[in-house]
């Protein structure tokens, strides 16, 4: 077991491994990613309040979930990083970070745009799902702006590990601010007591987008981790041979 | 102990320090956190009387009344243990509607009148197609319940 983790985590043997894995979850990825657009677009029955202008939700709620999601991974790793002073488990939230904020980025614009023939407005100030979620995108710009700012990277890993996990704070909040507080957004569709509540012909589509986008994402995380891992080792051997051999 | 053990005891101890930190302050500032109060809250004077606020609740059945050629309009919110009178002038959101869930921002006046300078309309976690919405409006008729009958318990003033 442990042989098996310090061997992935080995930057040569994750280097290759990575390469091989990502047609895995890049395949799944887009037939799912289709599969949710086509039904979501086309098969899914329109809301009975909000009209078609609901279908936003397919990019929306998966875009919101990775936004948490990938805070938390990068969180994790993070606190392993520091721990256990493994080298590619601070590369991995240096990869995830812009990531991240991306898709940060794209749940407050899918929400502004869905917020302002629904609510009656792009944004209000003080809500607390809107302002903790805005919160989040600014701790991953700040998460990226420290580690820019240091160009030592055994100092820059460790000064943004401490970053990312306090941060961490962040992700319940915003995850049960529509619980704890009154708030404009609505509370949760899909996680809820009695099961989602959610027409099926609409359920599916919006599943079948959040796997999609999960696995387009590790396969865009495990791409950037390579190029991390890469540049981390570029004074070493083996990548020196590997450039030497032509490789990729 | 060991150097591993000792970062772990001080990633756990900082996580540990942020998370009652952060628990402490938000119980501190509960109330500016919350987005709207609610009707029994304001019958109870629970809201903060110098300056605005926004009030949330559900359109009563019934009580939207227009005015003849222009924007102005009065309806009750409910929380189905108070009402509050609302007037309002200006557009409202597509999904504003009696039974609907909406937010107001404006003042109380002395008259217990709250004149709102913008409605919001808040959405509910339930998606459904038109055709089972009206065989739900059919068959069940508990989501509305109340919705245009009387005040049920309002606490008095």
């Amino acid at each position: 077991m442990w042989k098996f983790i310090h061997k992935l985590a080995s930057p040569p043997h994750f280097y290759s491994l990575a390469a091989r894995m990502v047609p895995w979850f890049v395949v799944p990825g887009l037939l799912l990613v289709a599969y949710g657009v086509y039904a979501g677009l086309f098969i899914a029955p329109a809301d009975y309040q909000q009209g078609d202008a609901f279908r936003i939700i397919y990019i929306h709620v998966p875009s919101a979930y990775l936004s948490m999601m990938t805070y938390m991974i990068m969180a994790v790793s993070a606190a392993i990083g520091l721990i256990w002073r493994i080298k590619l488990a601070h590369a991995v939230a240096a990869g995830a970070a812009p990531l991240g904020a991306w898709f940060t980025f794209l749940a407050l614009v899918t929400g502004s745009i869905w917020g302002k023939p629904m609510w009656g407005t792009w944004w209000e100030w003080g809500d607390p799902r809107l302002t903790s979620e805005l919160i989040l995108l600014f701790l991953y710009f700040g998460y990226m702006a420290l580690r820019g700012a240091i160009d030592d990277t055994v100092k820059a890993d460790k000064a943004s590990a401490v970053l990312a996990m306090v941060g961490a704070v962040n992700v319940p909040i915003i995850h049960f601010s529509v619980e704890w507080w009154s708030s404009l957004h609505q509370g949760p569709t899909l996680v809820k007591k009695g099961g989602p509540a959610m027409d099926v012909a609409m359920l599916y589509p919006l599943l079948a987008m959040i796997l999609g986008f999960t696995f387009l994402f590790a396969a865009l995380l495990l791409r950037r981790v390579r190029a991390e891992v890469l540049f981390r080792e570029r004074r070493t051997r083996w990548v020196k041979e590997l450039v030497l051999s032509g490789g990729t | 102990m060991k150097p591993r053990q000792q970062r772990m005891l001080a990633v756990g101890l900082v996580a540990a320090g942020v998370a009652i930190a952060t628990t402490l302050s938000l119980q501190a500032m509960k109330d500016n956190m919350m987005f709207f109060v609610s009707v029994t809250e304001v019958a109870e004077g629970k809201y903060p009387d110098n300056r605005n606020f926004r009030v949330g609740g559900l359109v009563r059945d019934g009580s939207v009344q227009r005015e003849e050629g222009s924007l102005e309009m009065t309806f009750k919110v409910t929380d189905l243990r108070c009402d509050l009178d609302v007037s309002y002038t200006g557009v409202l959101p597509d999904l504003f509607r009696e039974g609907q869930g909406v937010v107001a921002h404006g003042r109380l006046e002395d008259s217990g009148v709250f004149v709102a300078d913008e409605i919001l309309a808040k959405h509910d976690e339930n998606y459904m197609a038109p055709e089972v919405a009206d065989s739900m409006a059919d068959h069940v008729t508990d989501q509305t319940a109340g919705l245009s009958e009387g005040p049920l318990e309002c606490p008095s003033q």
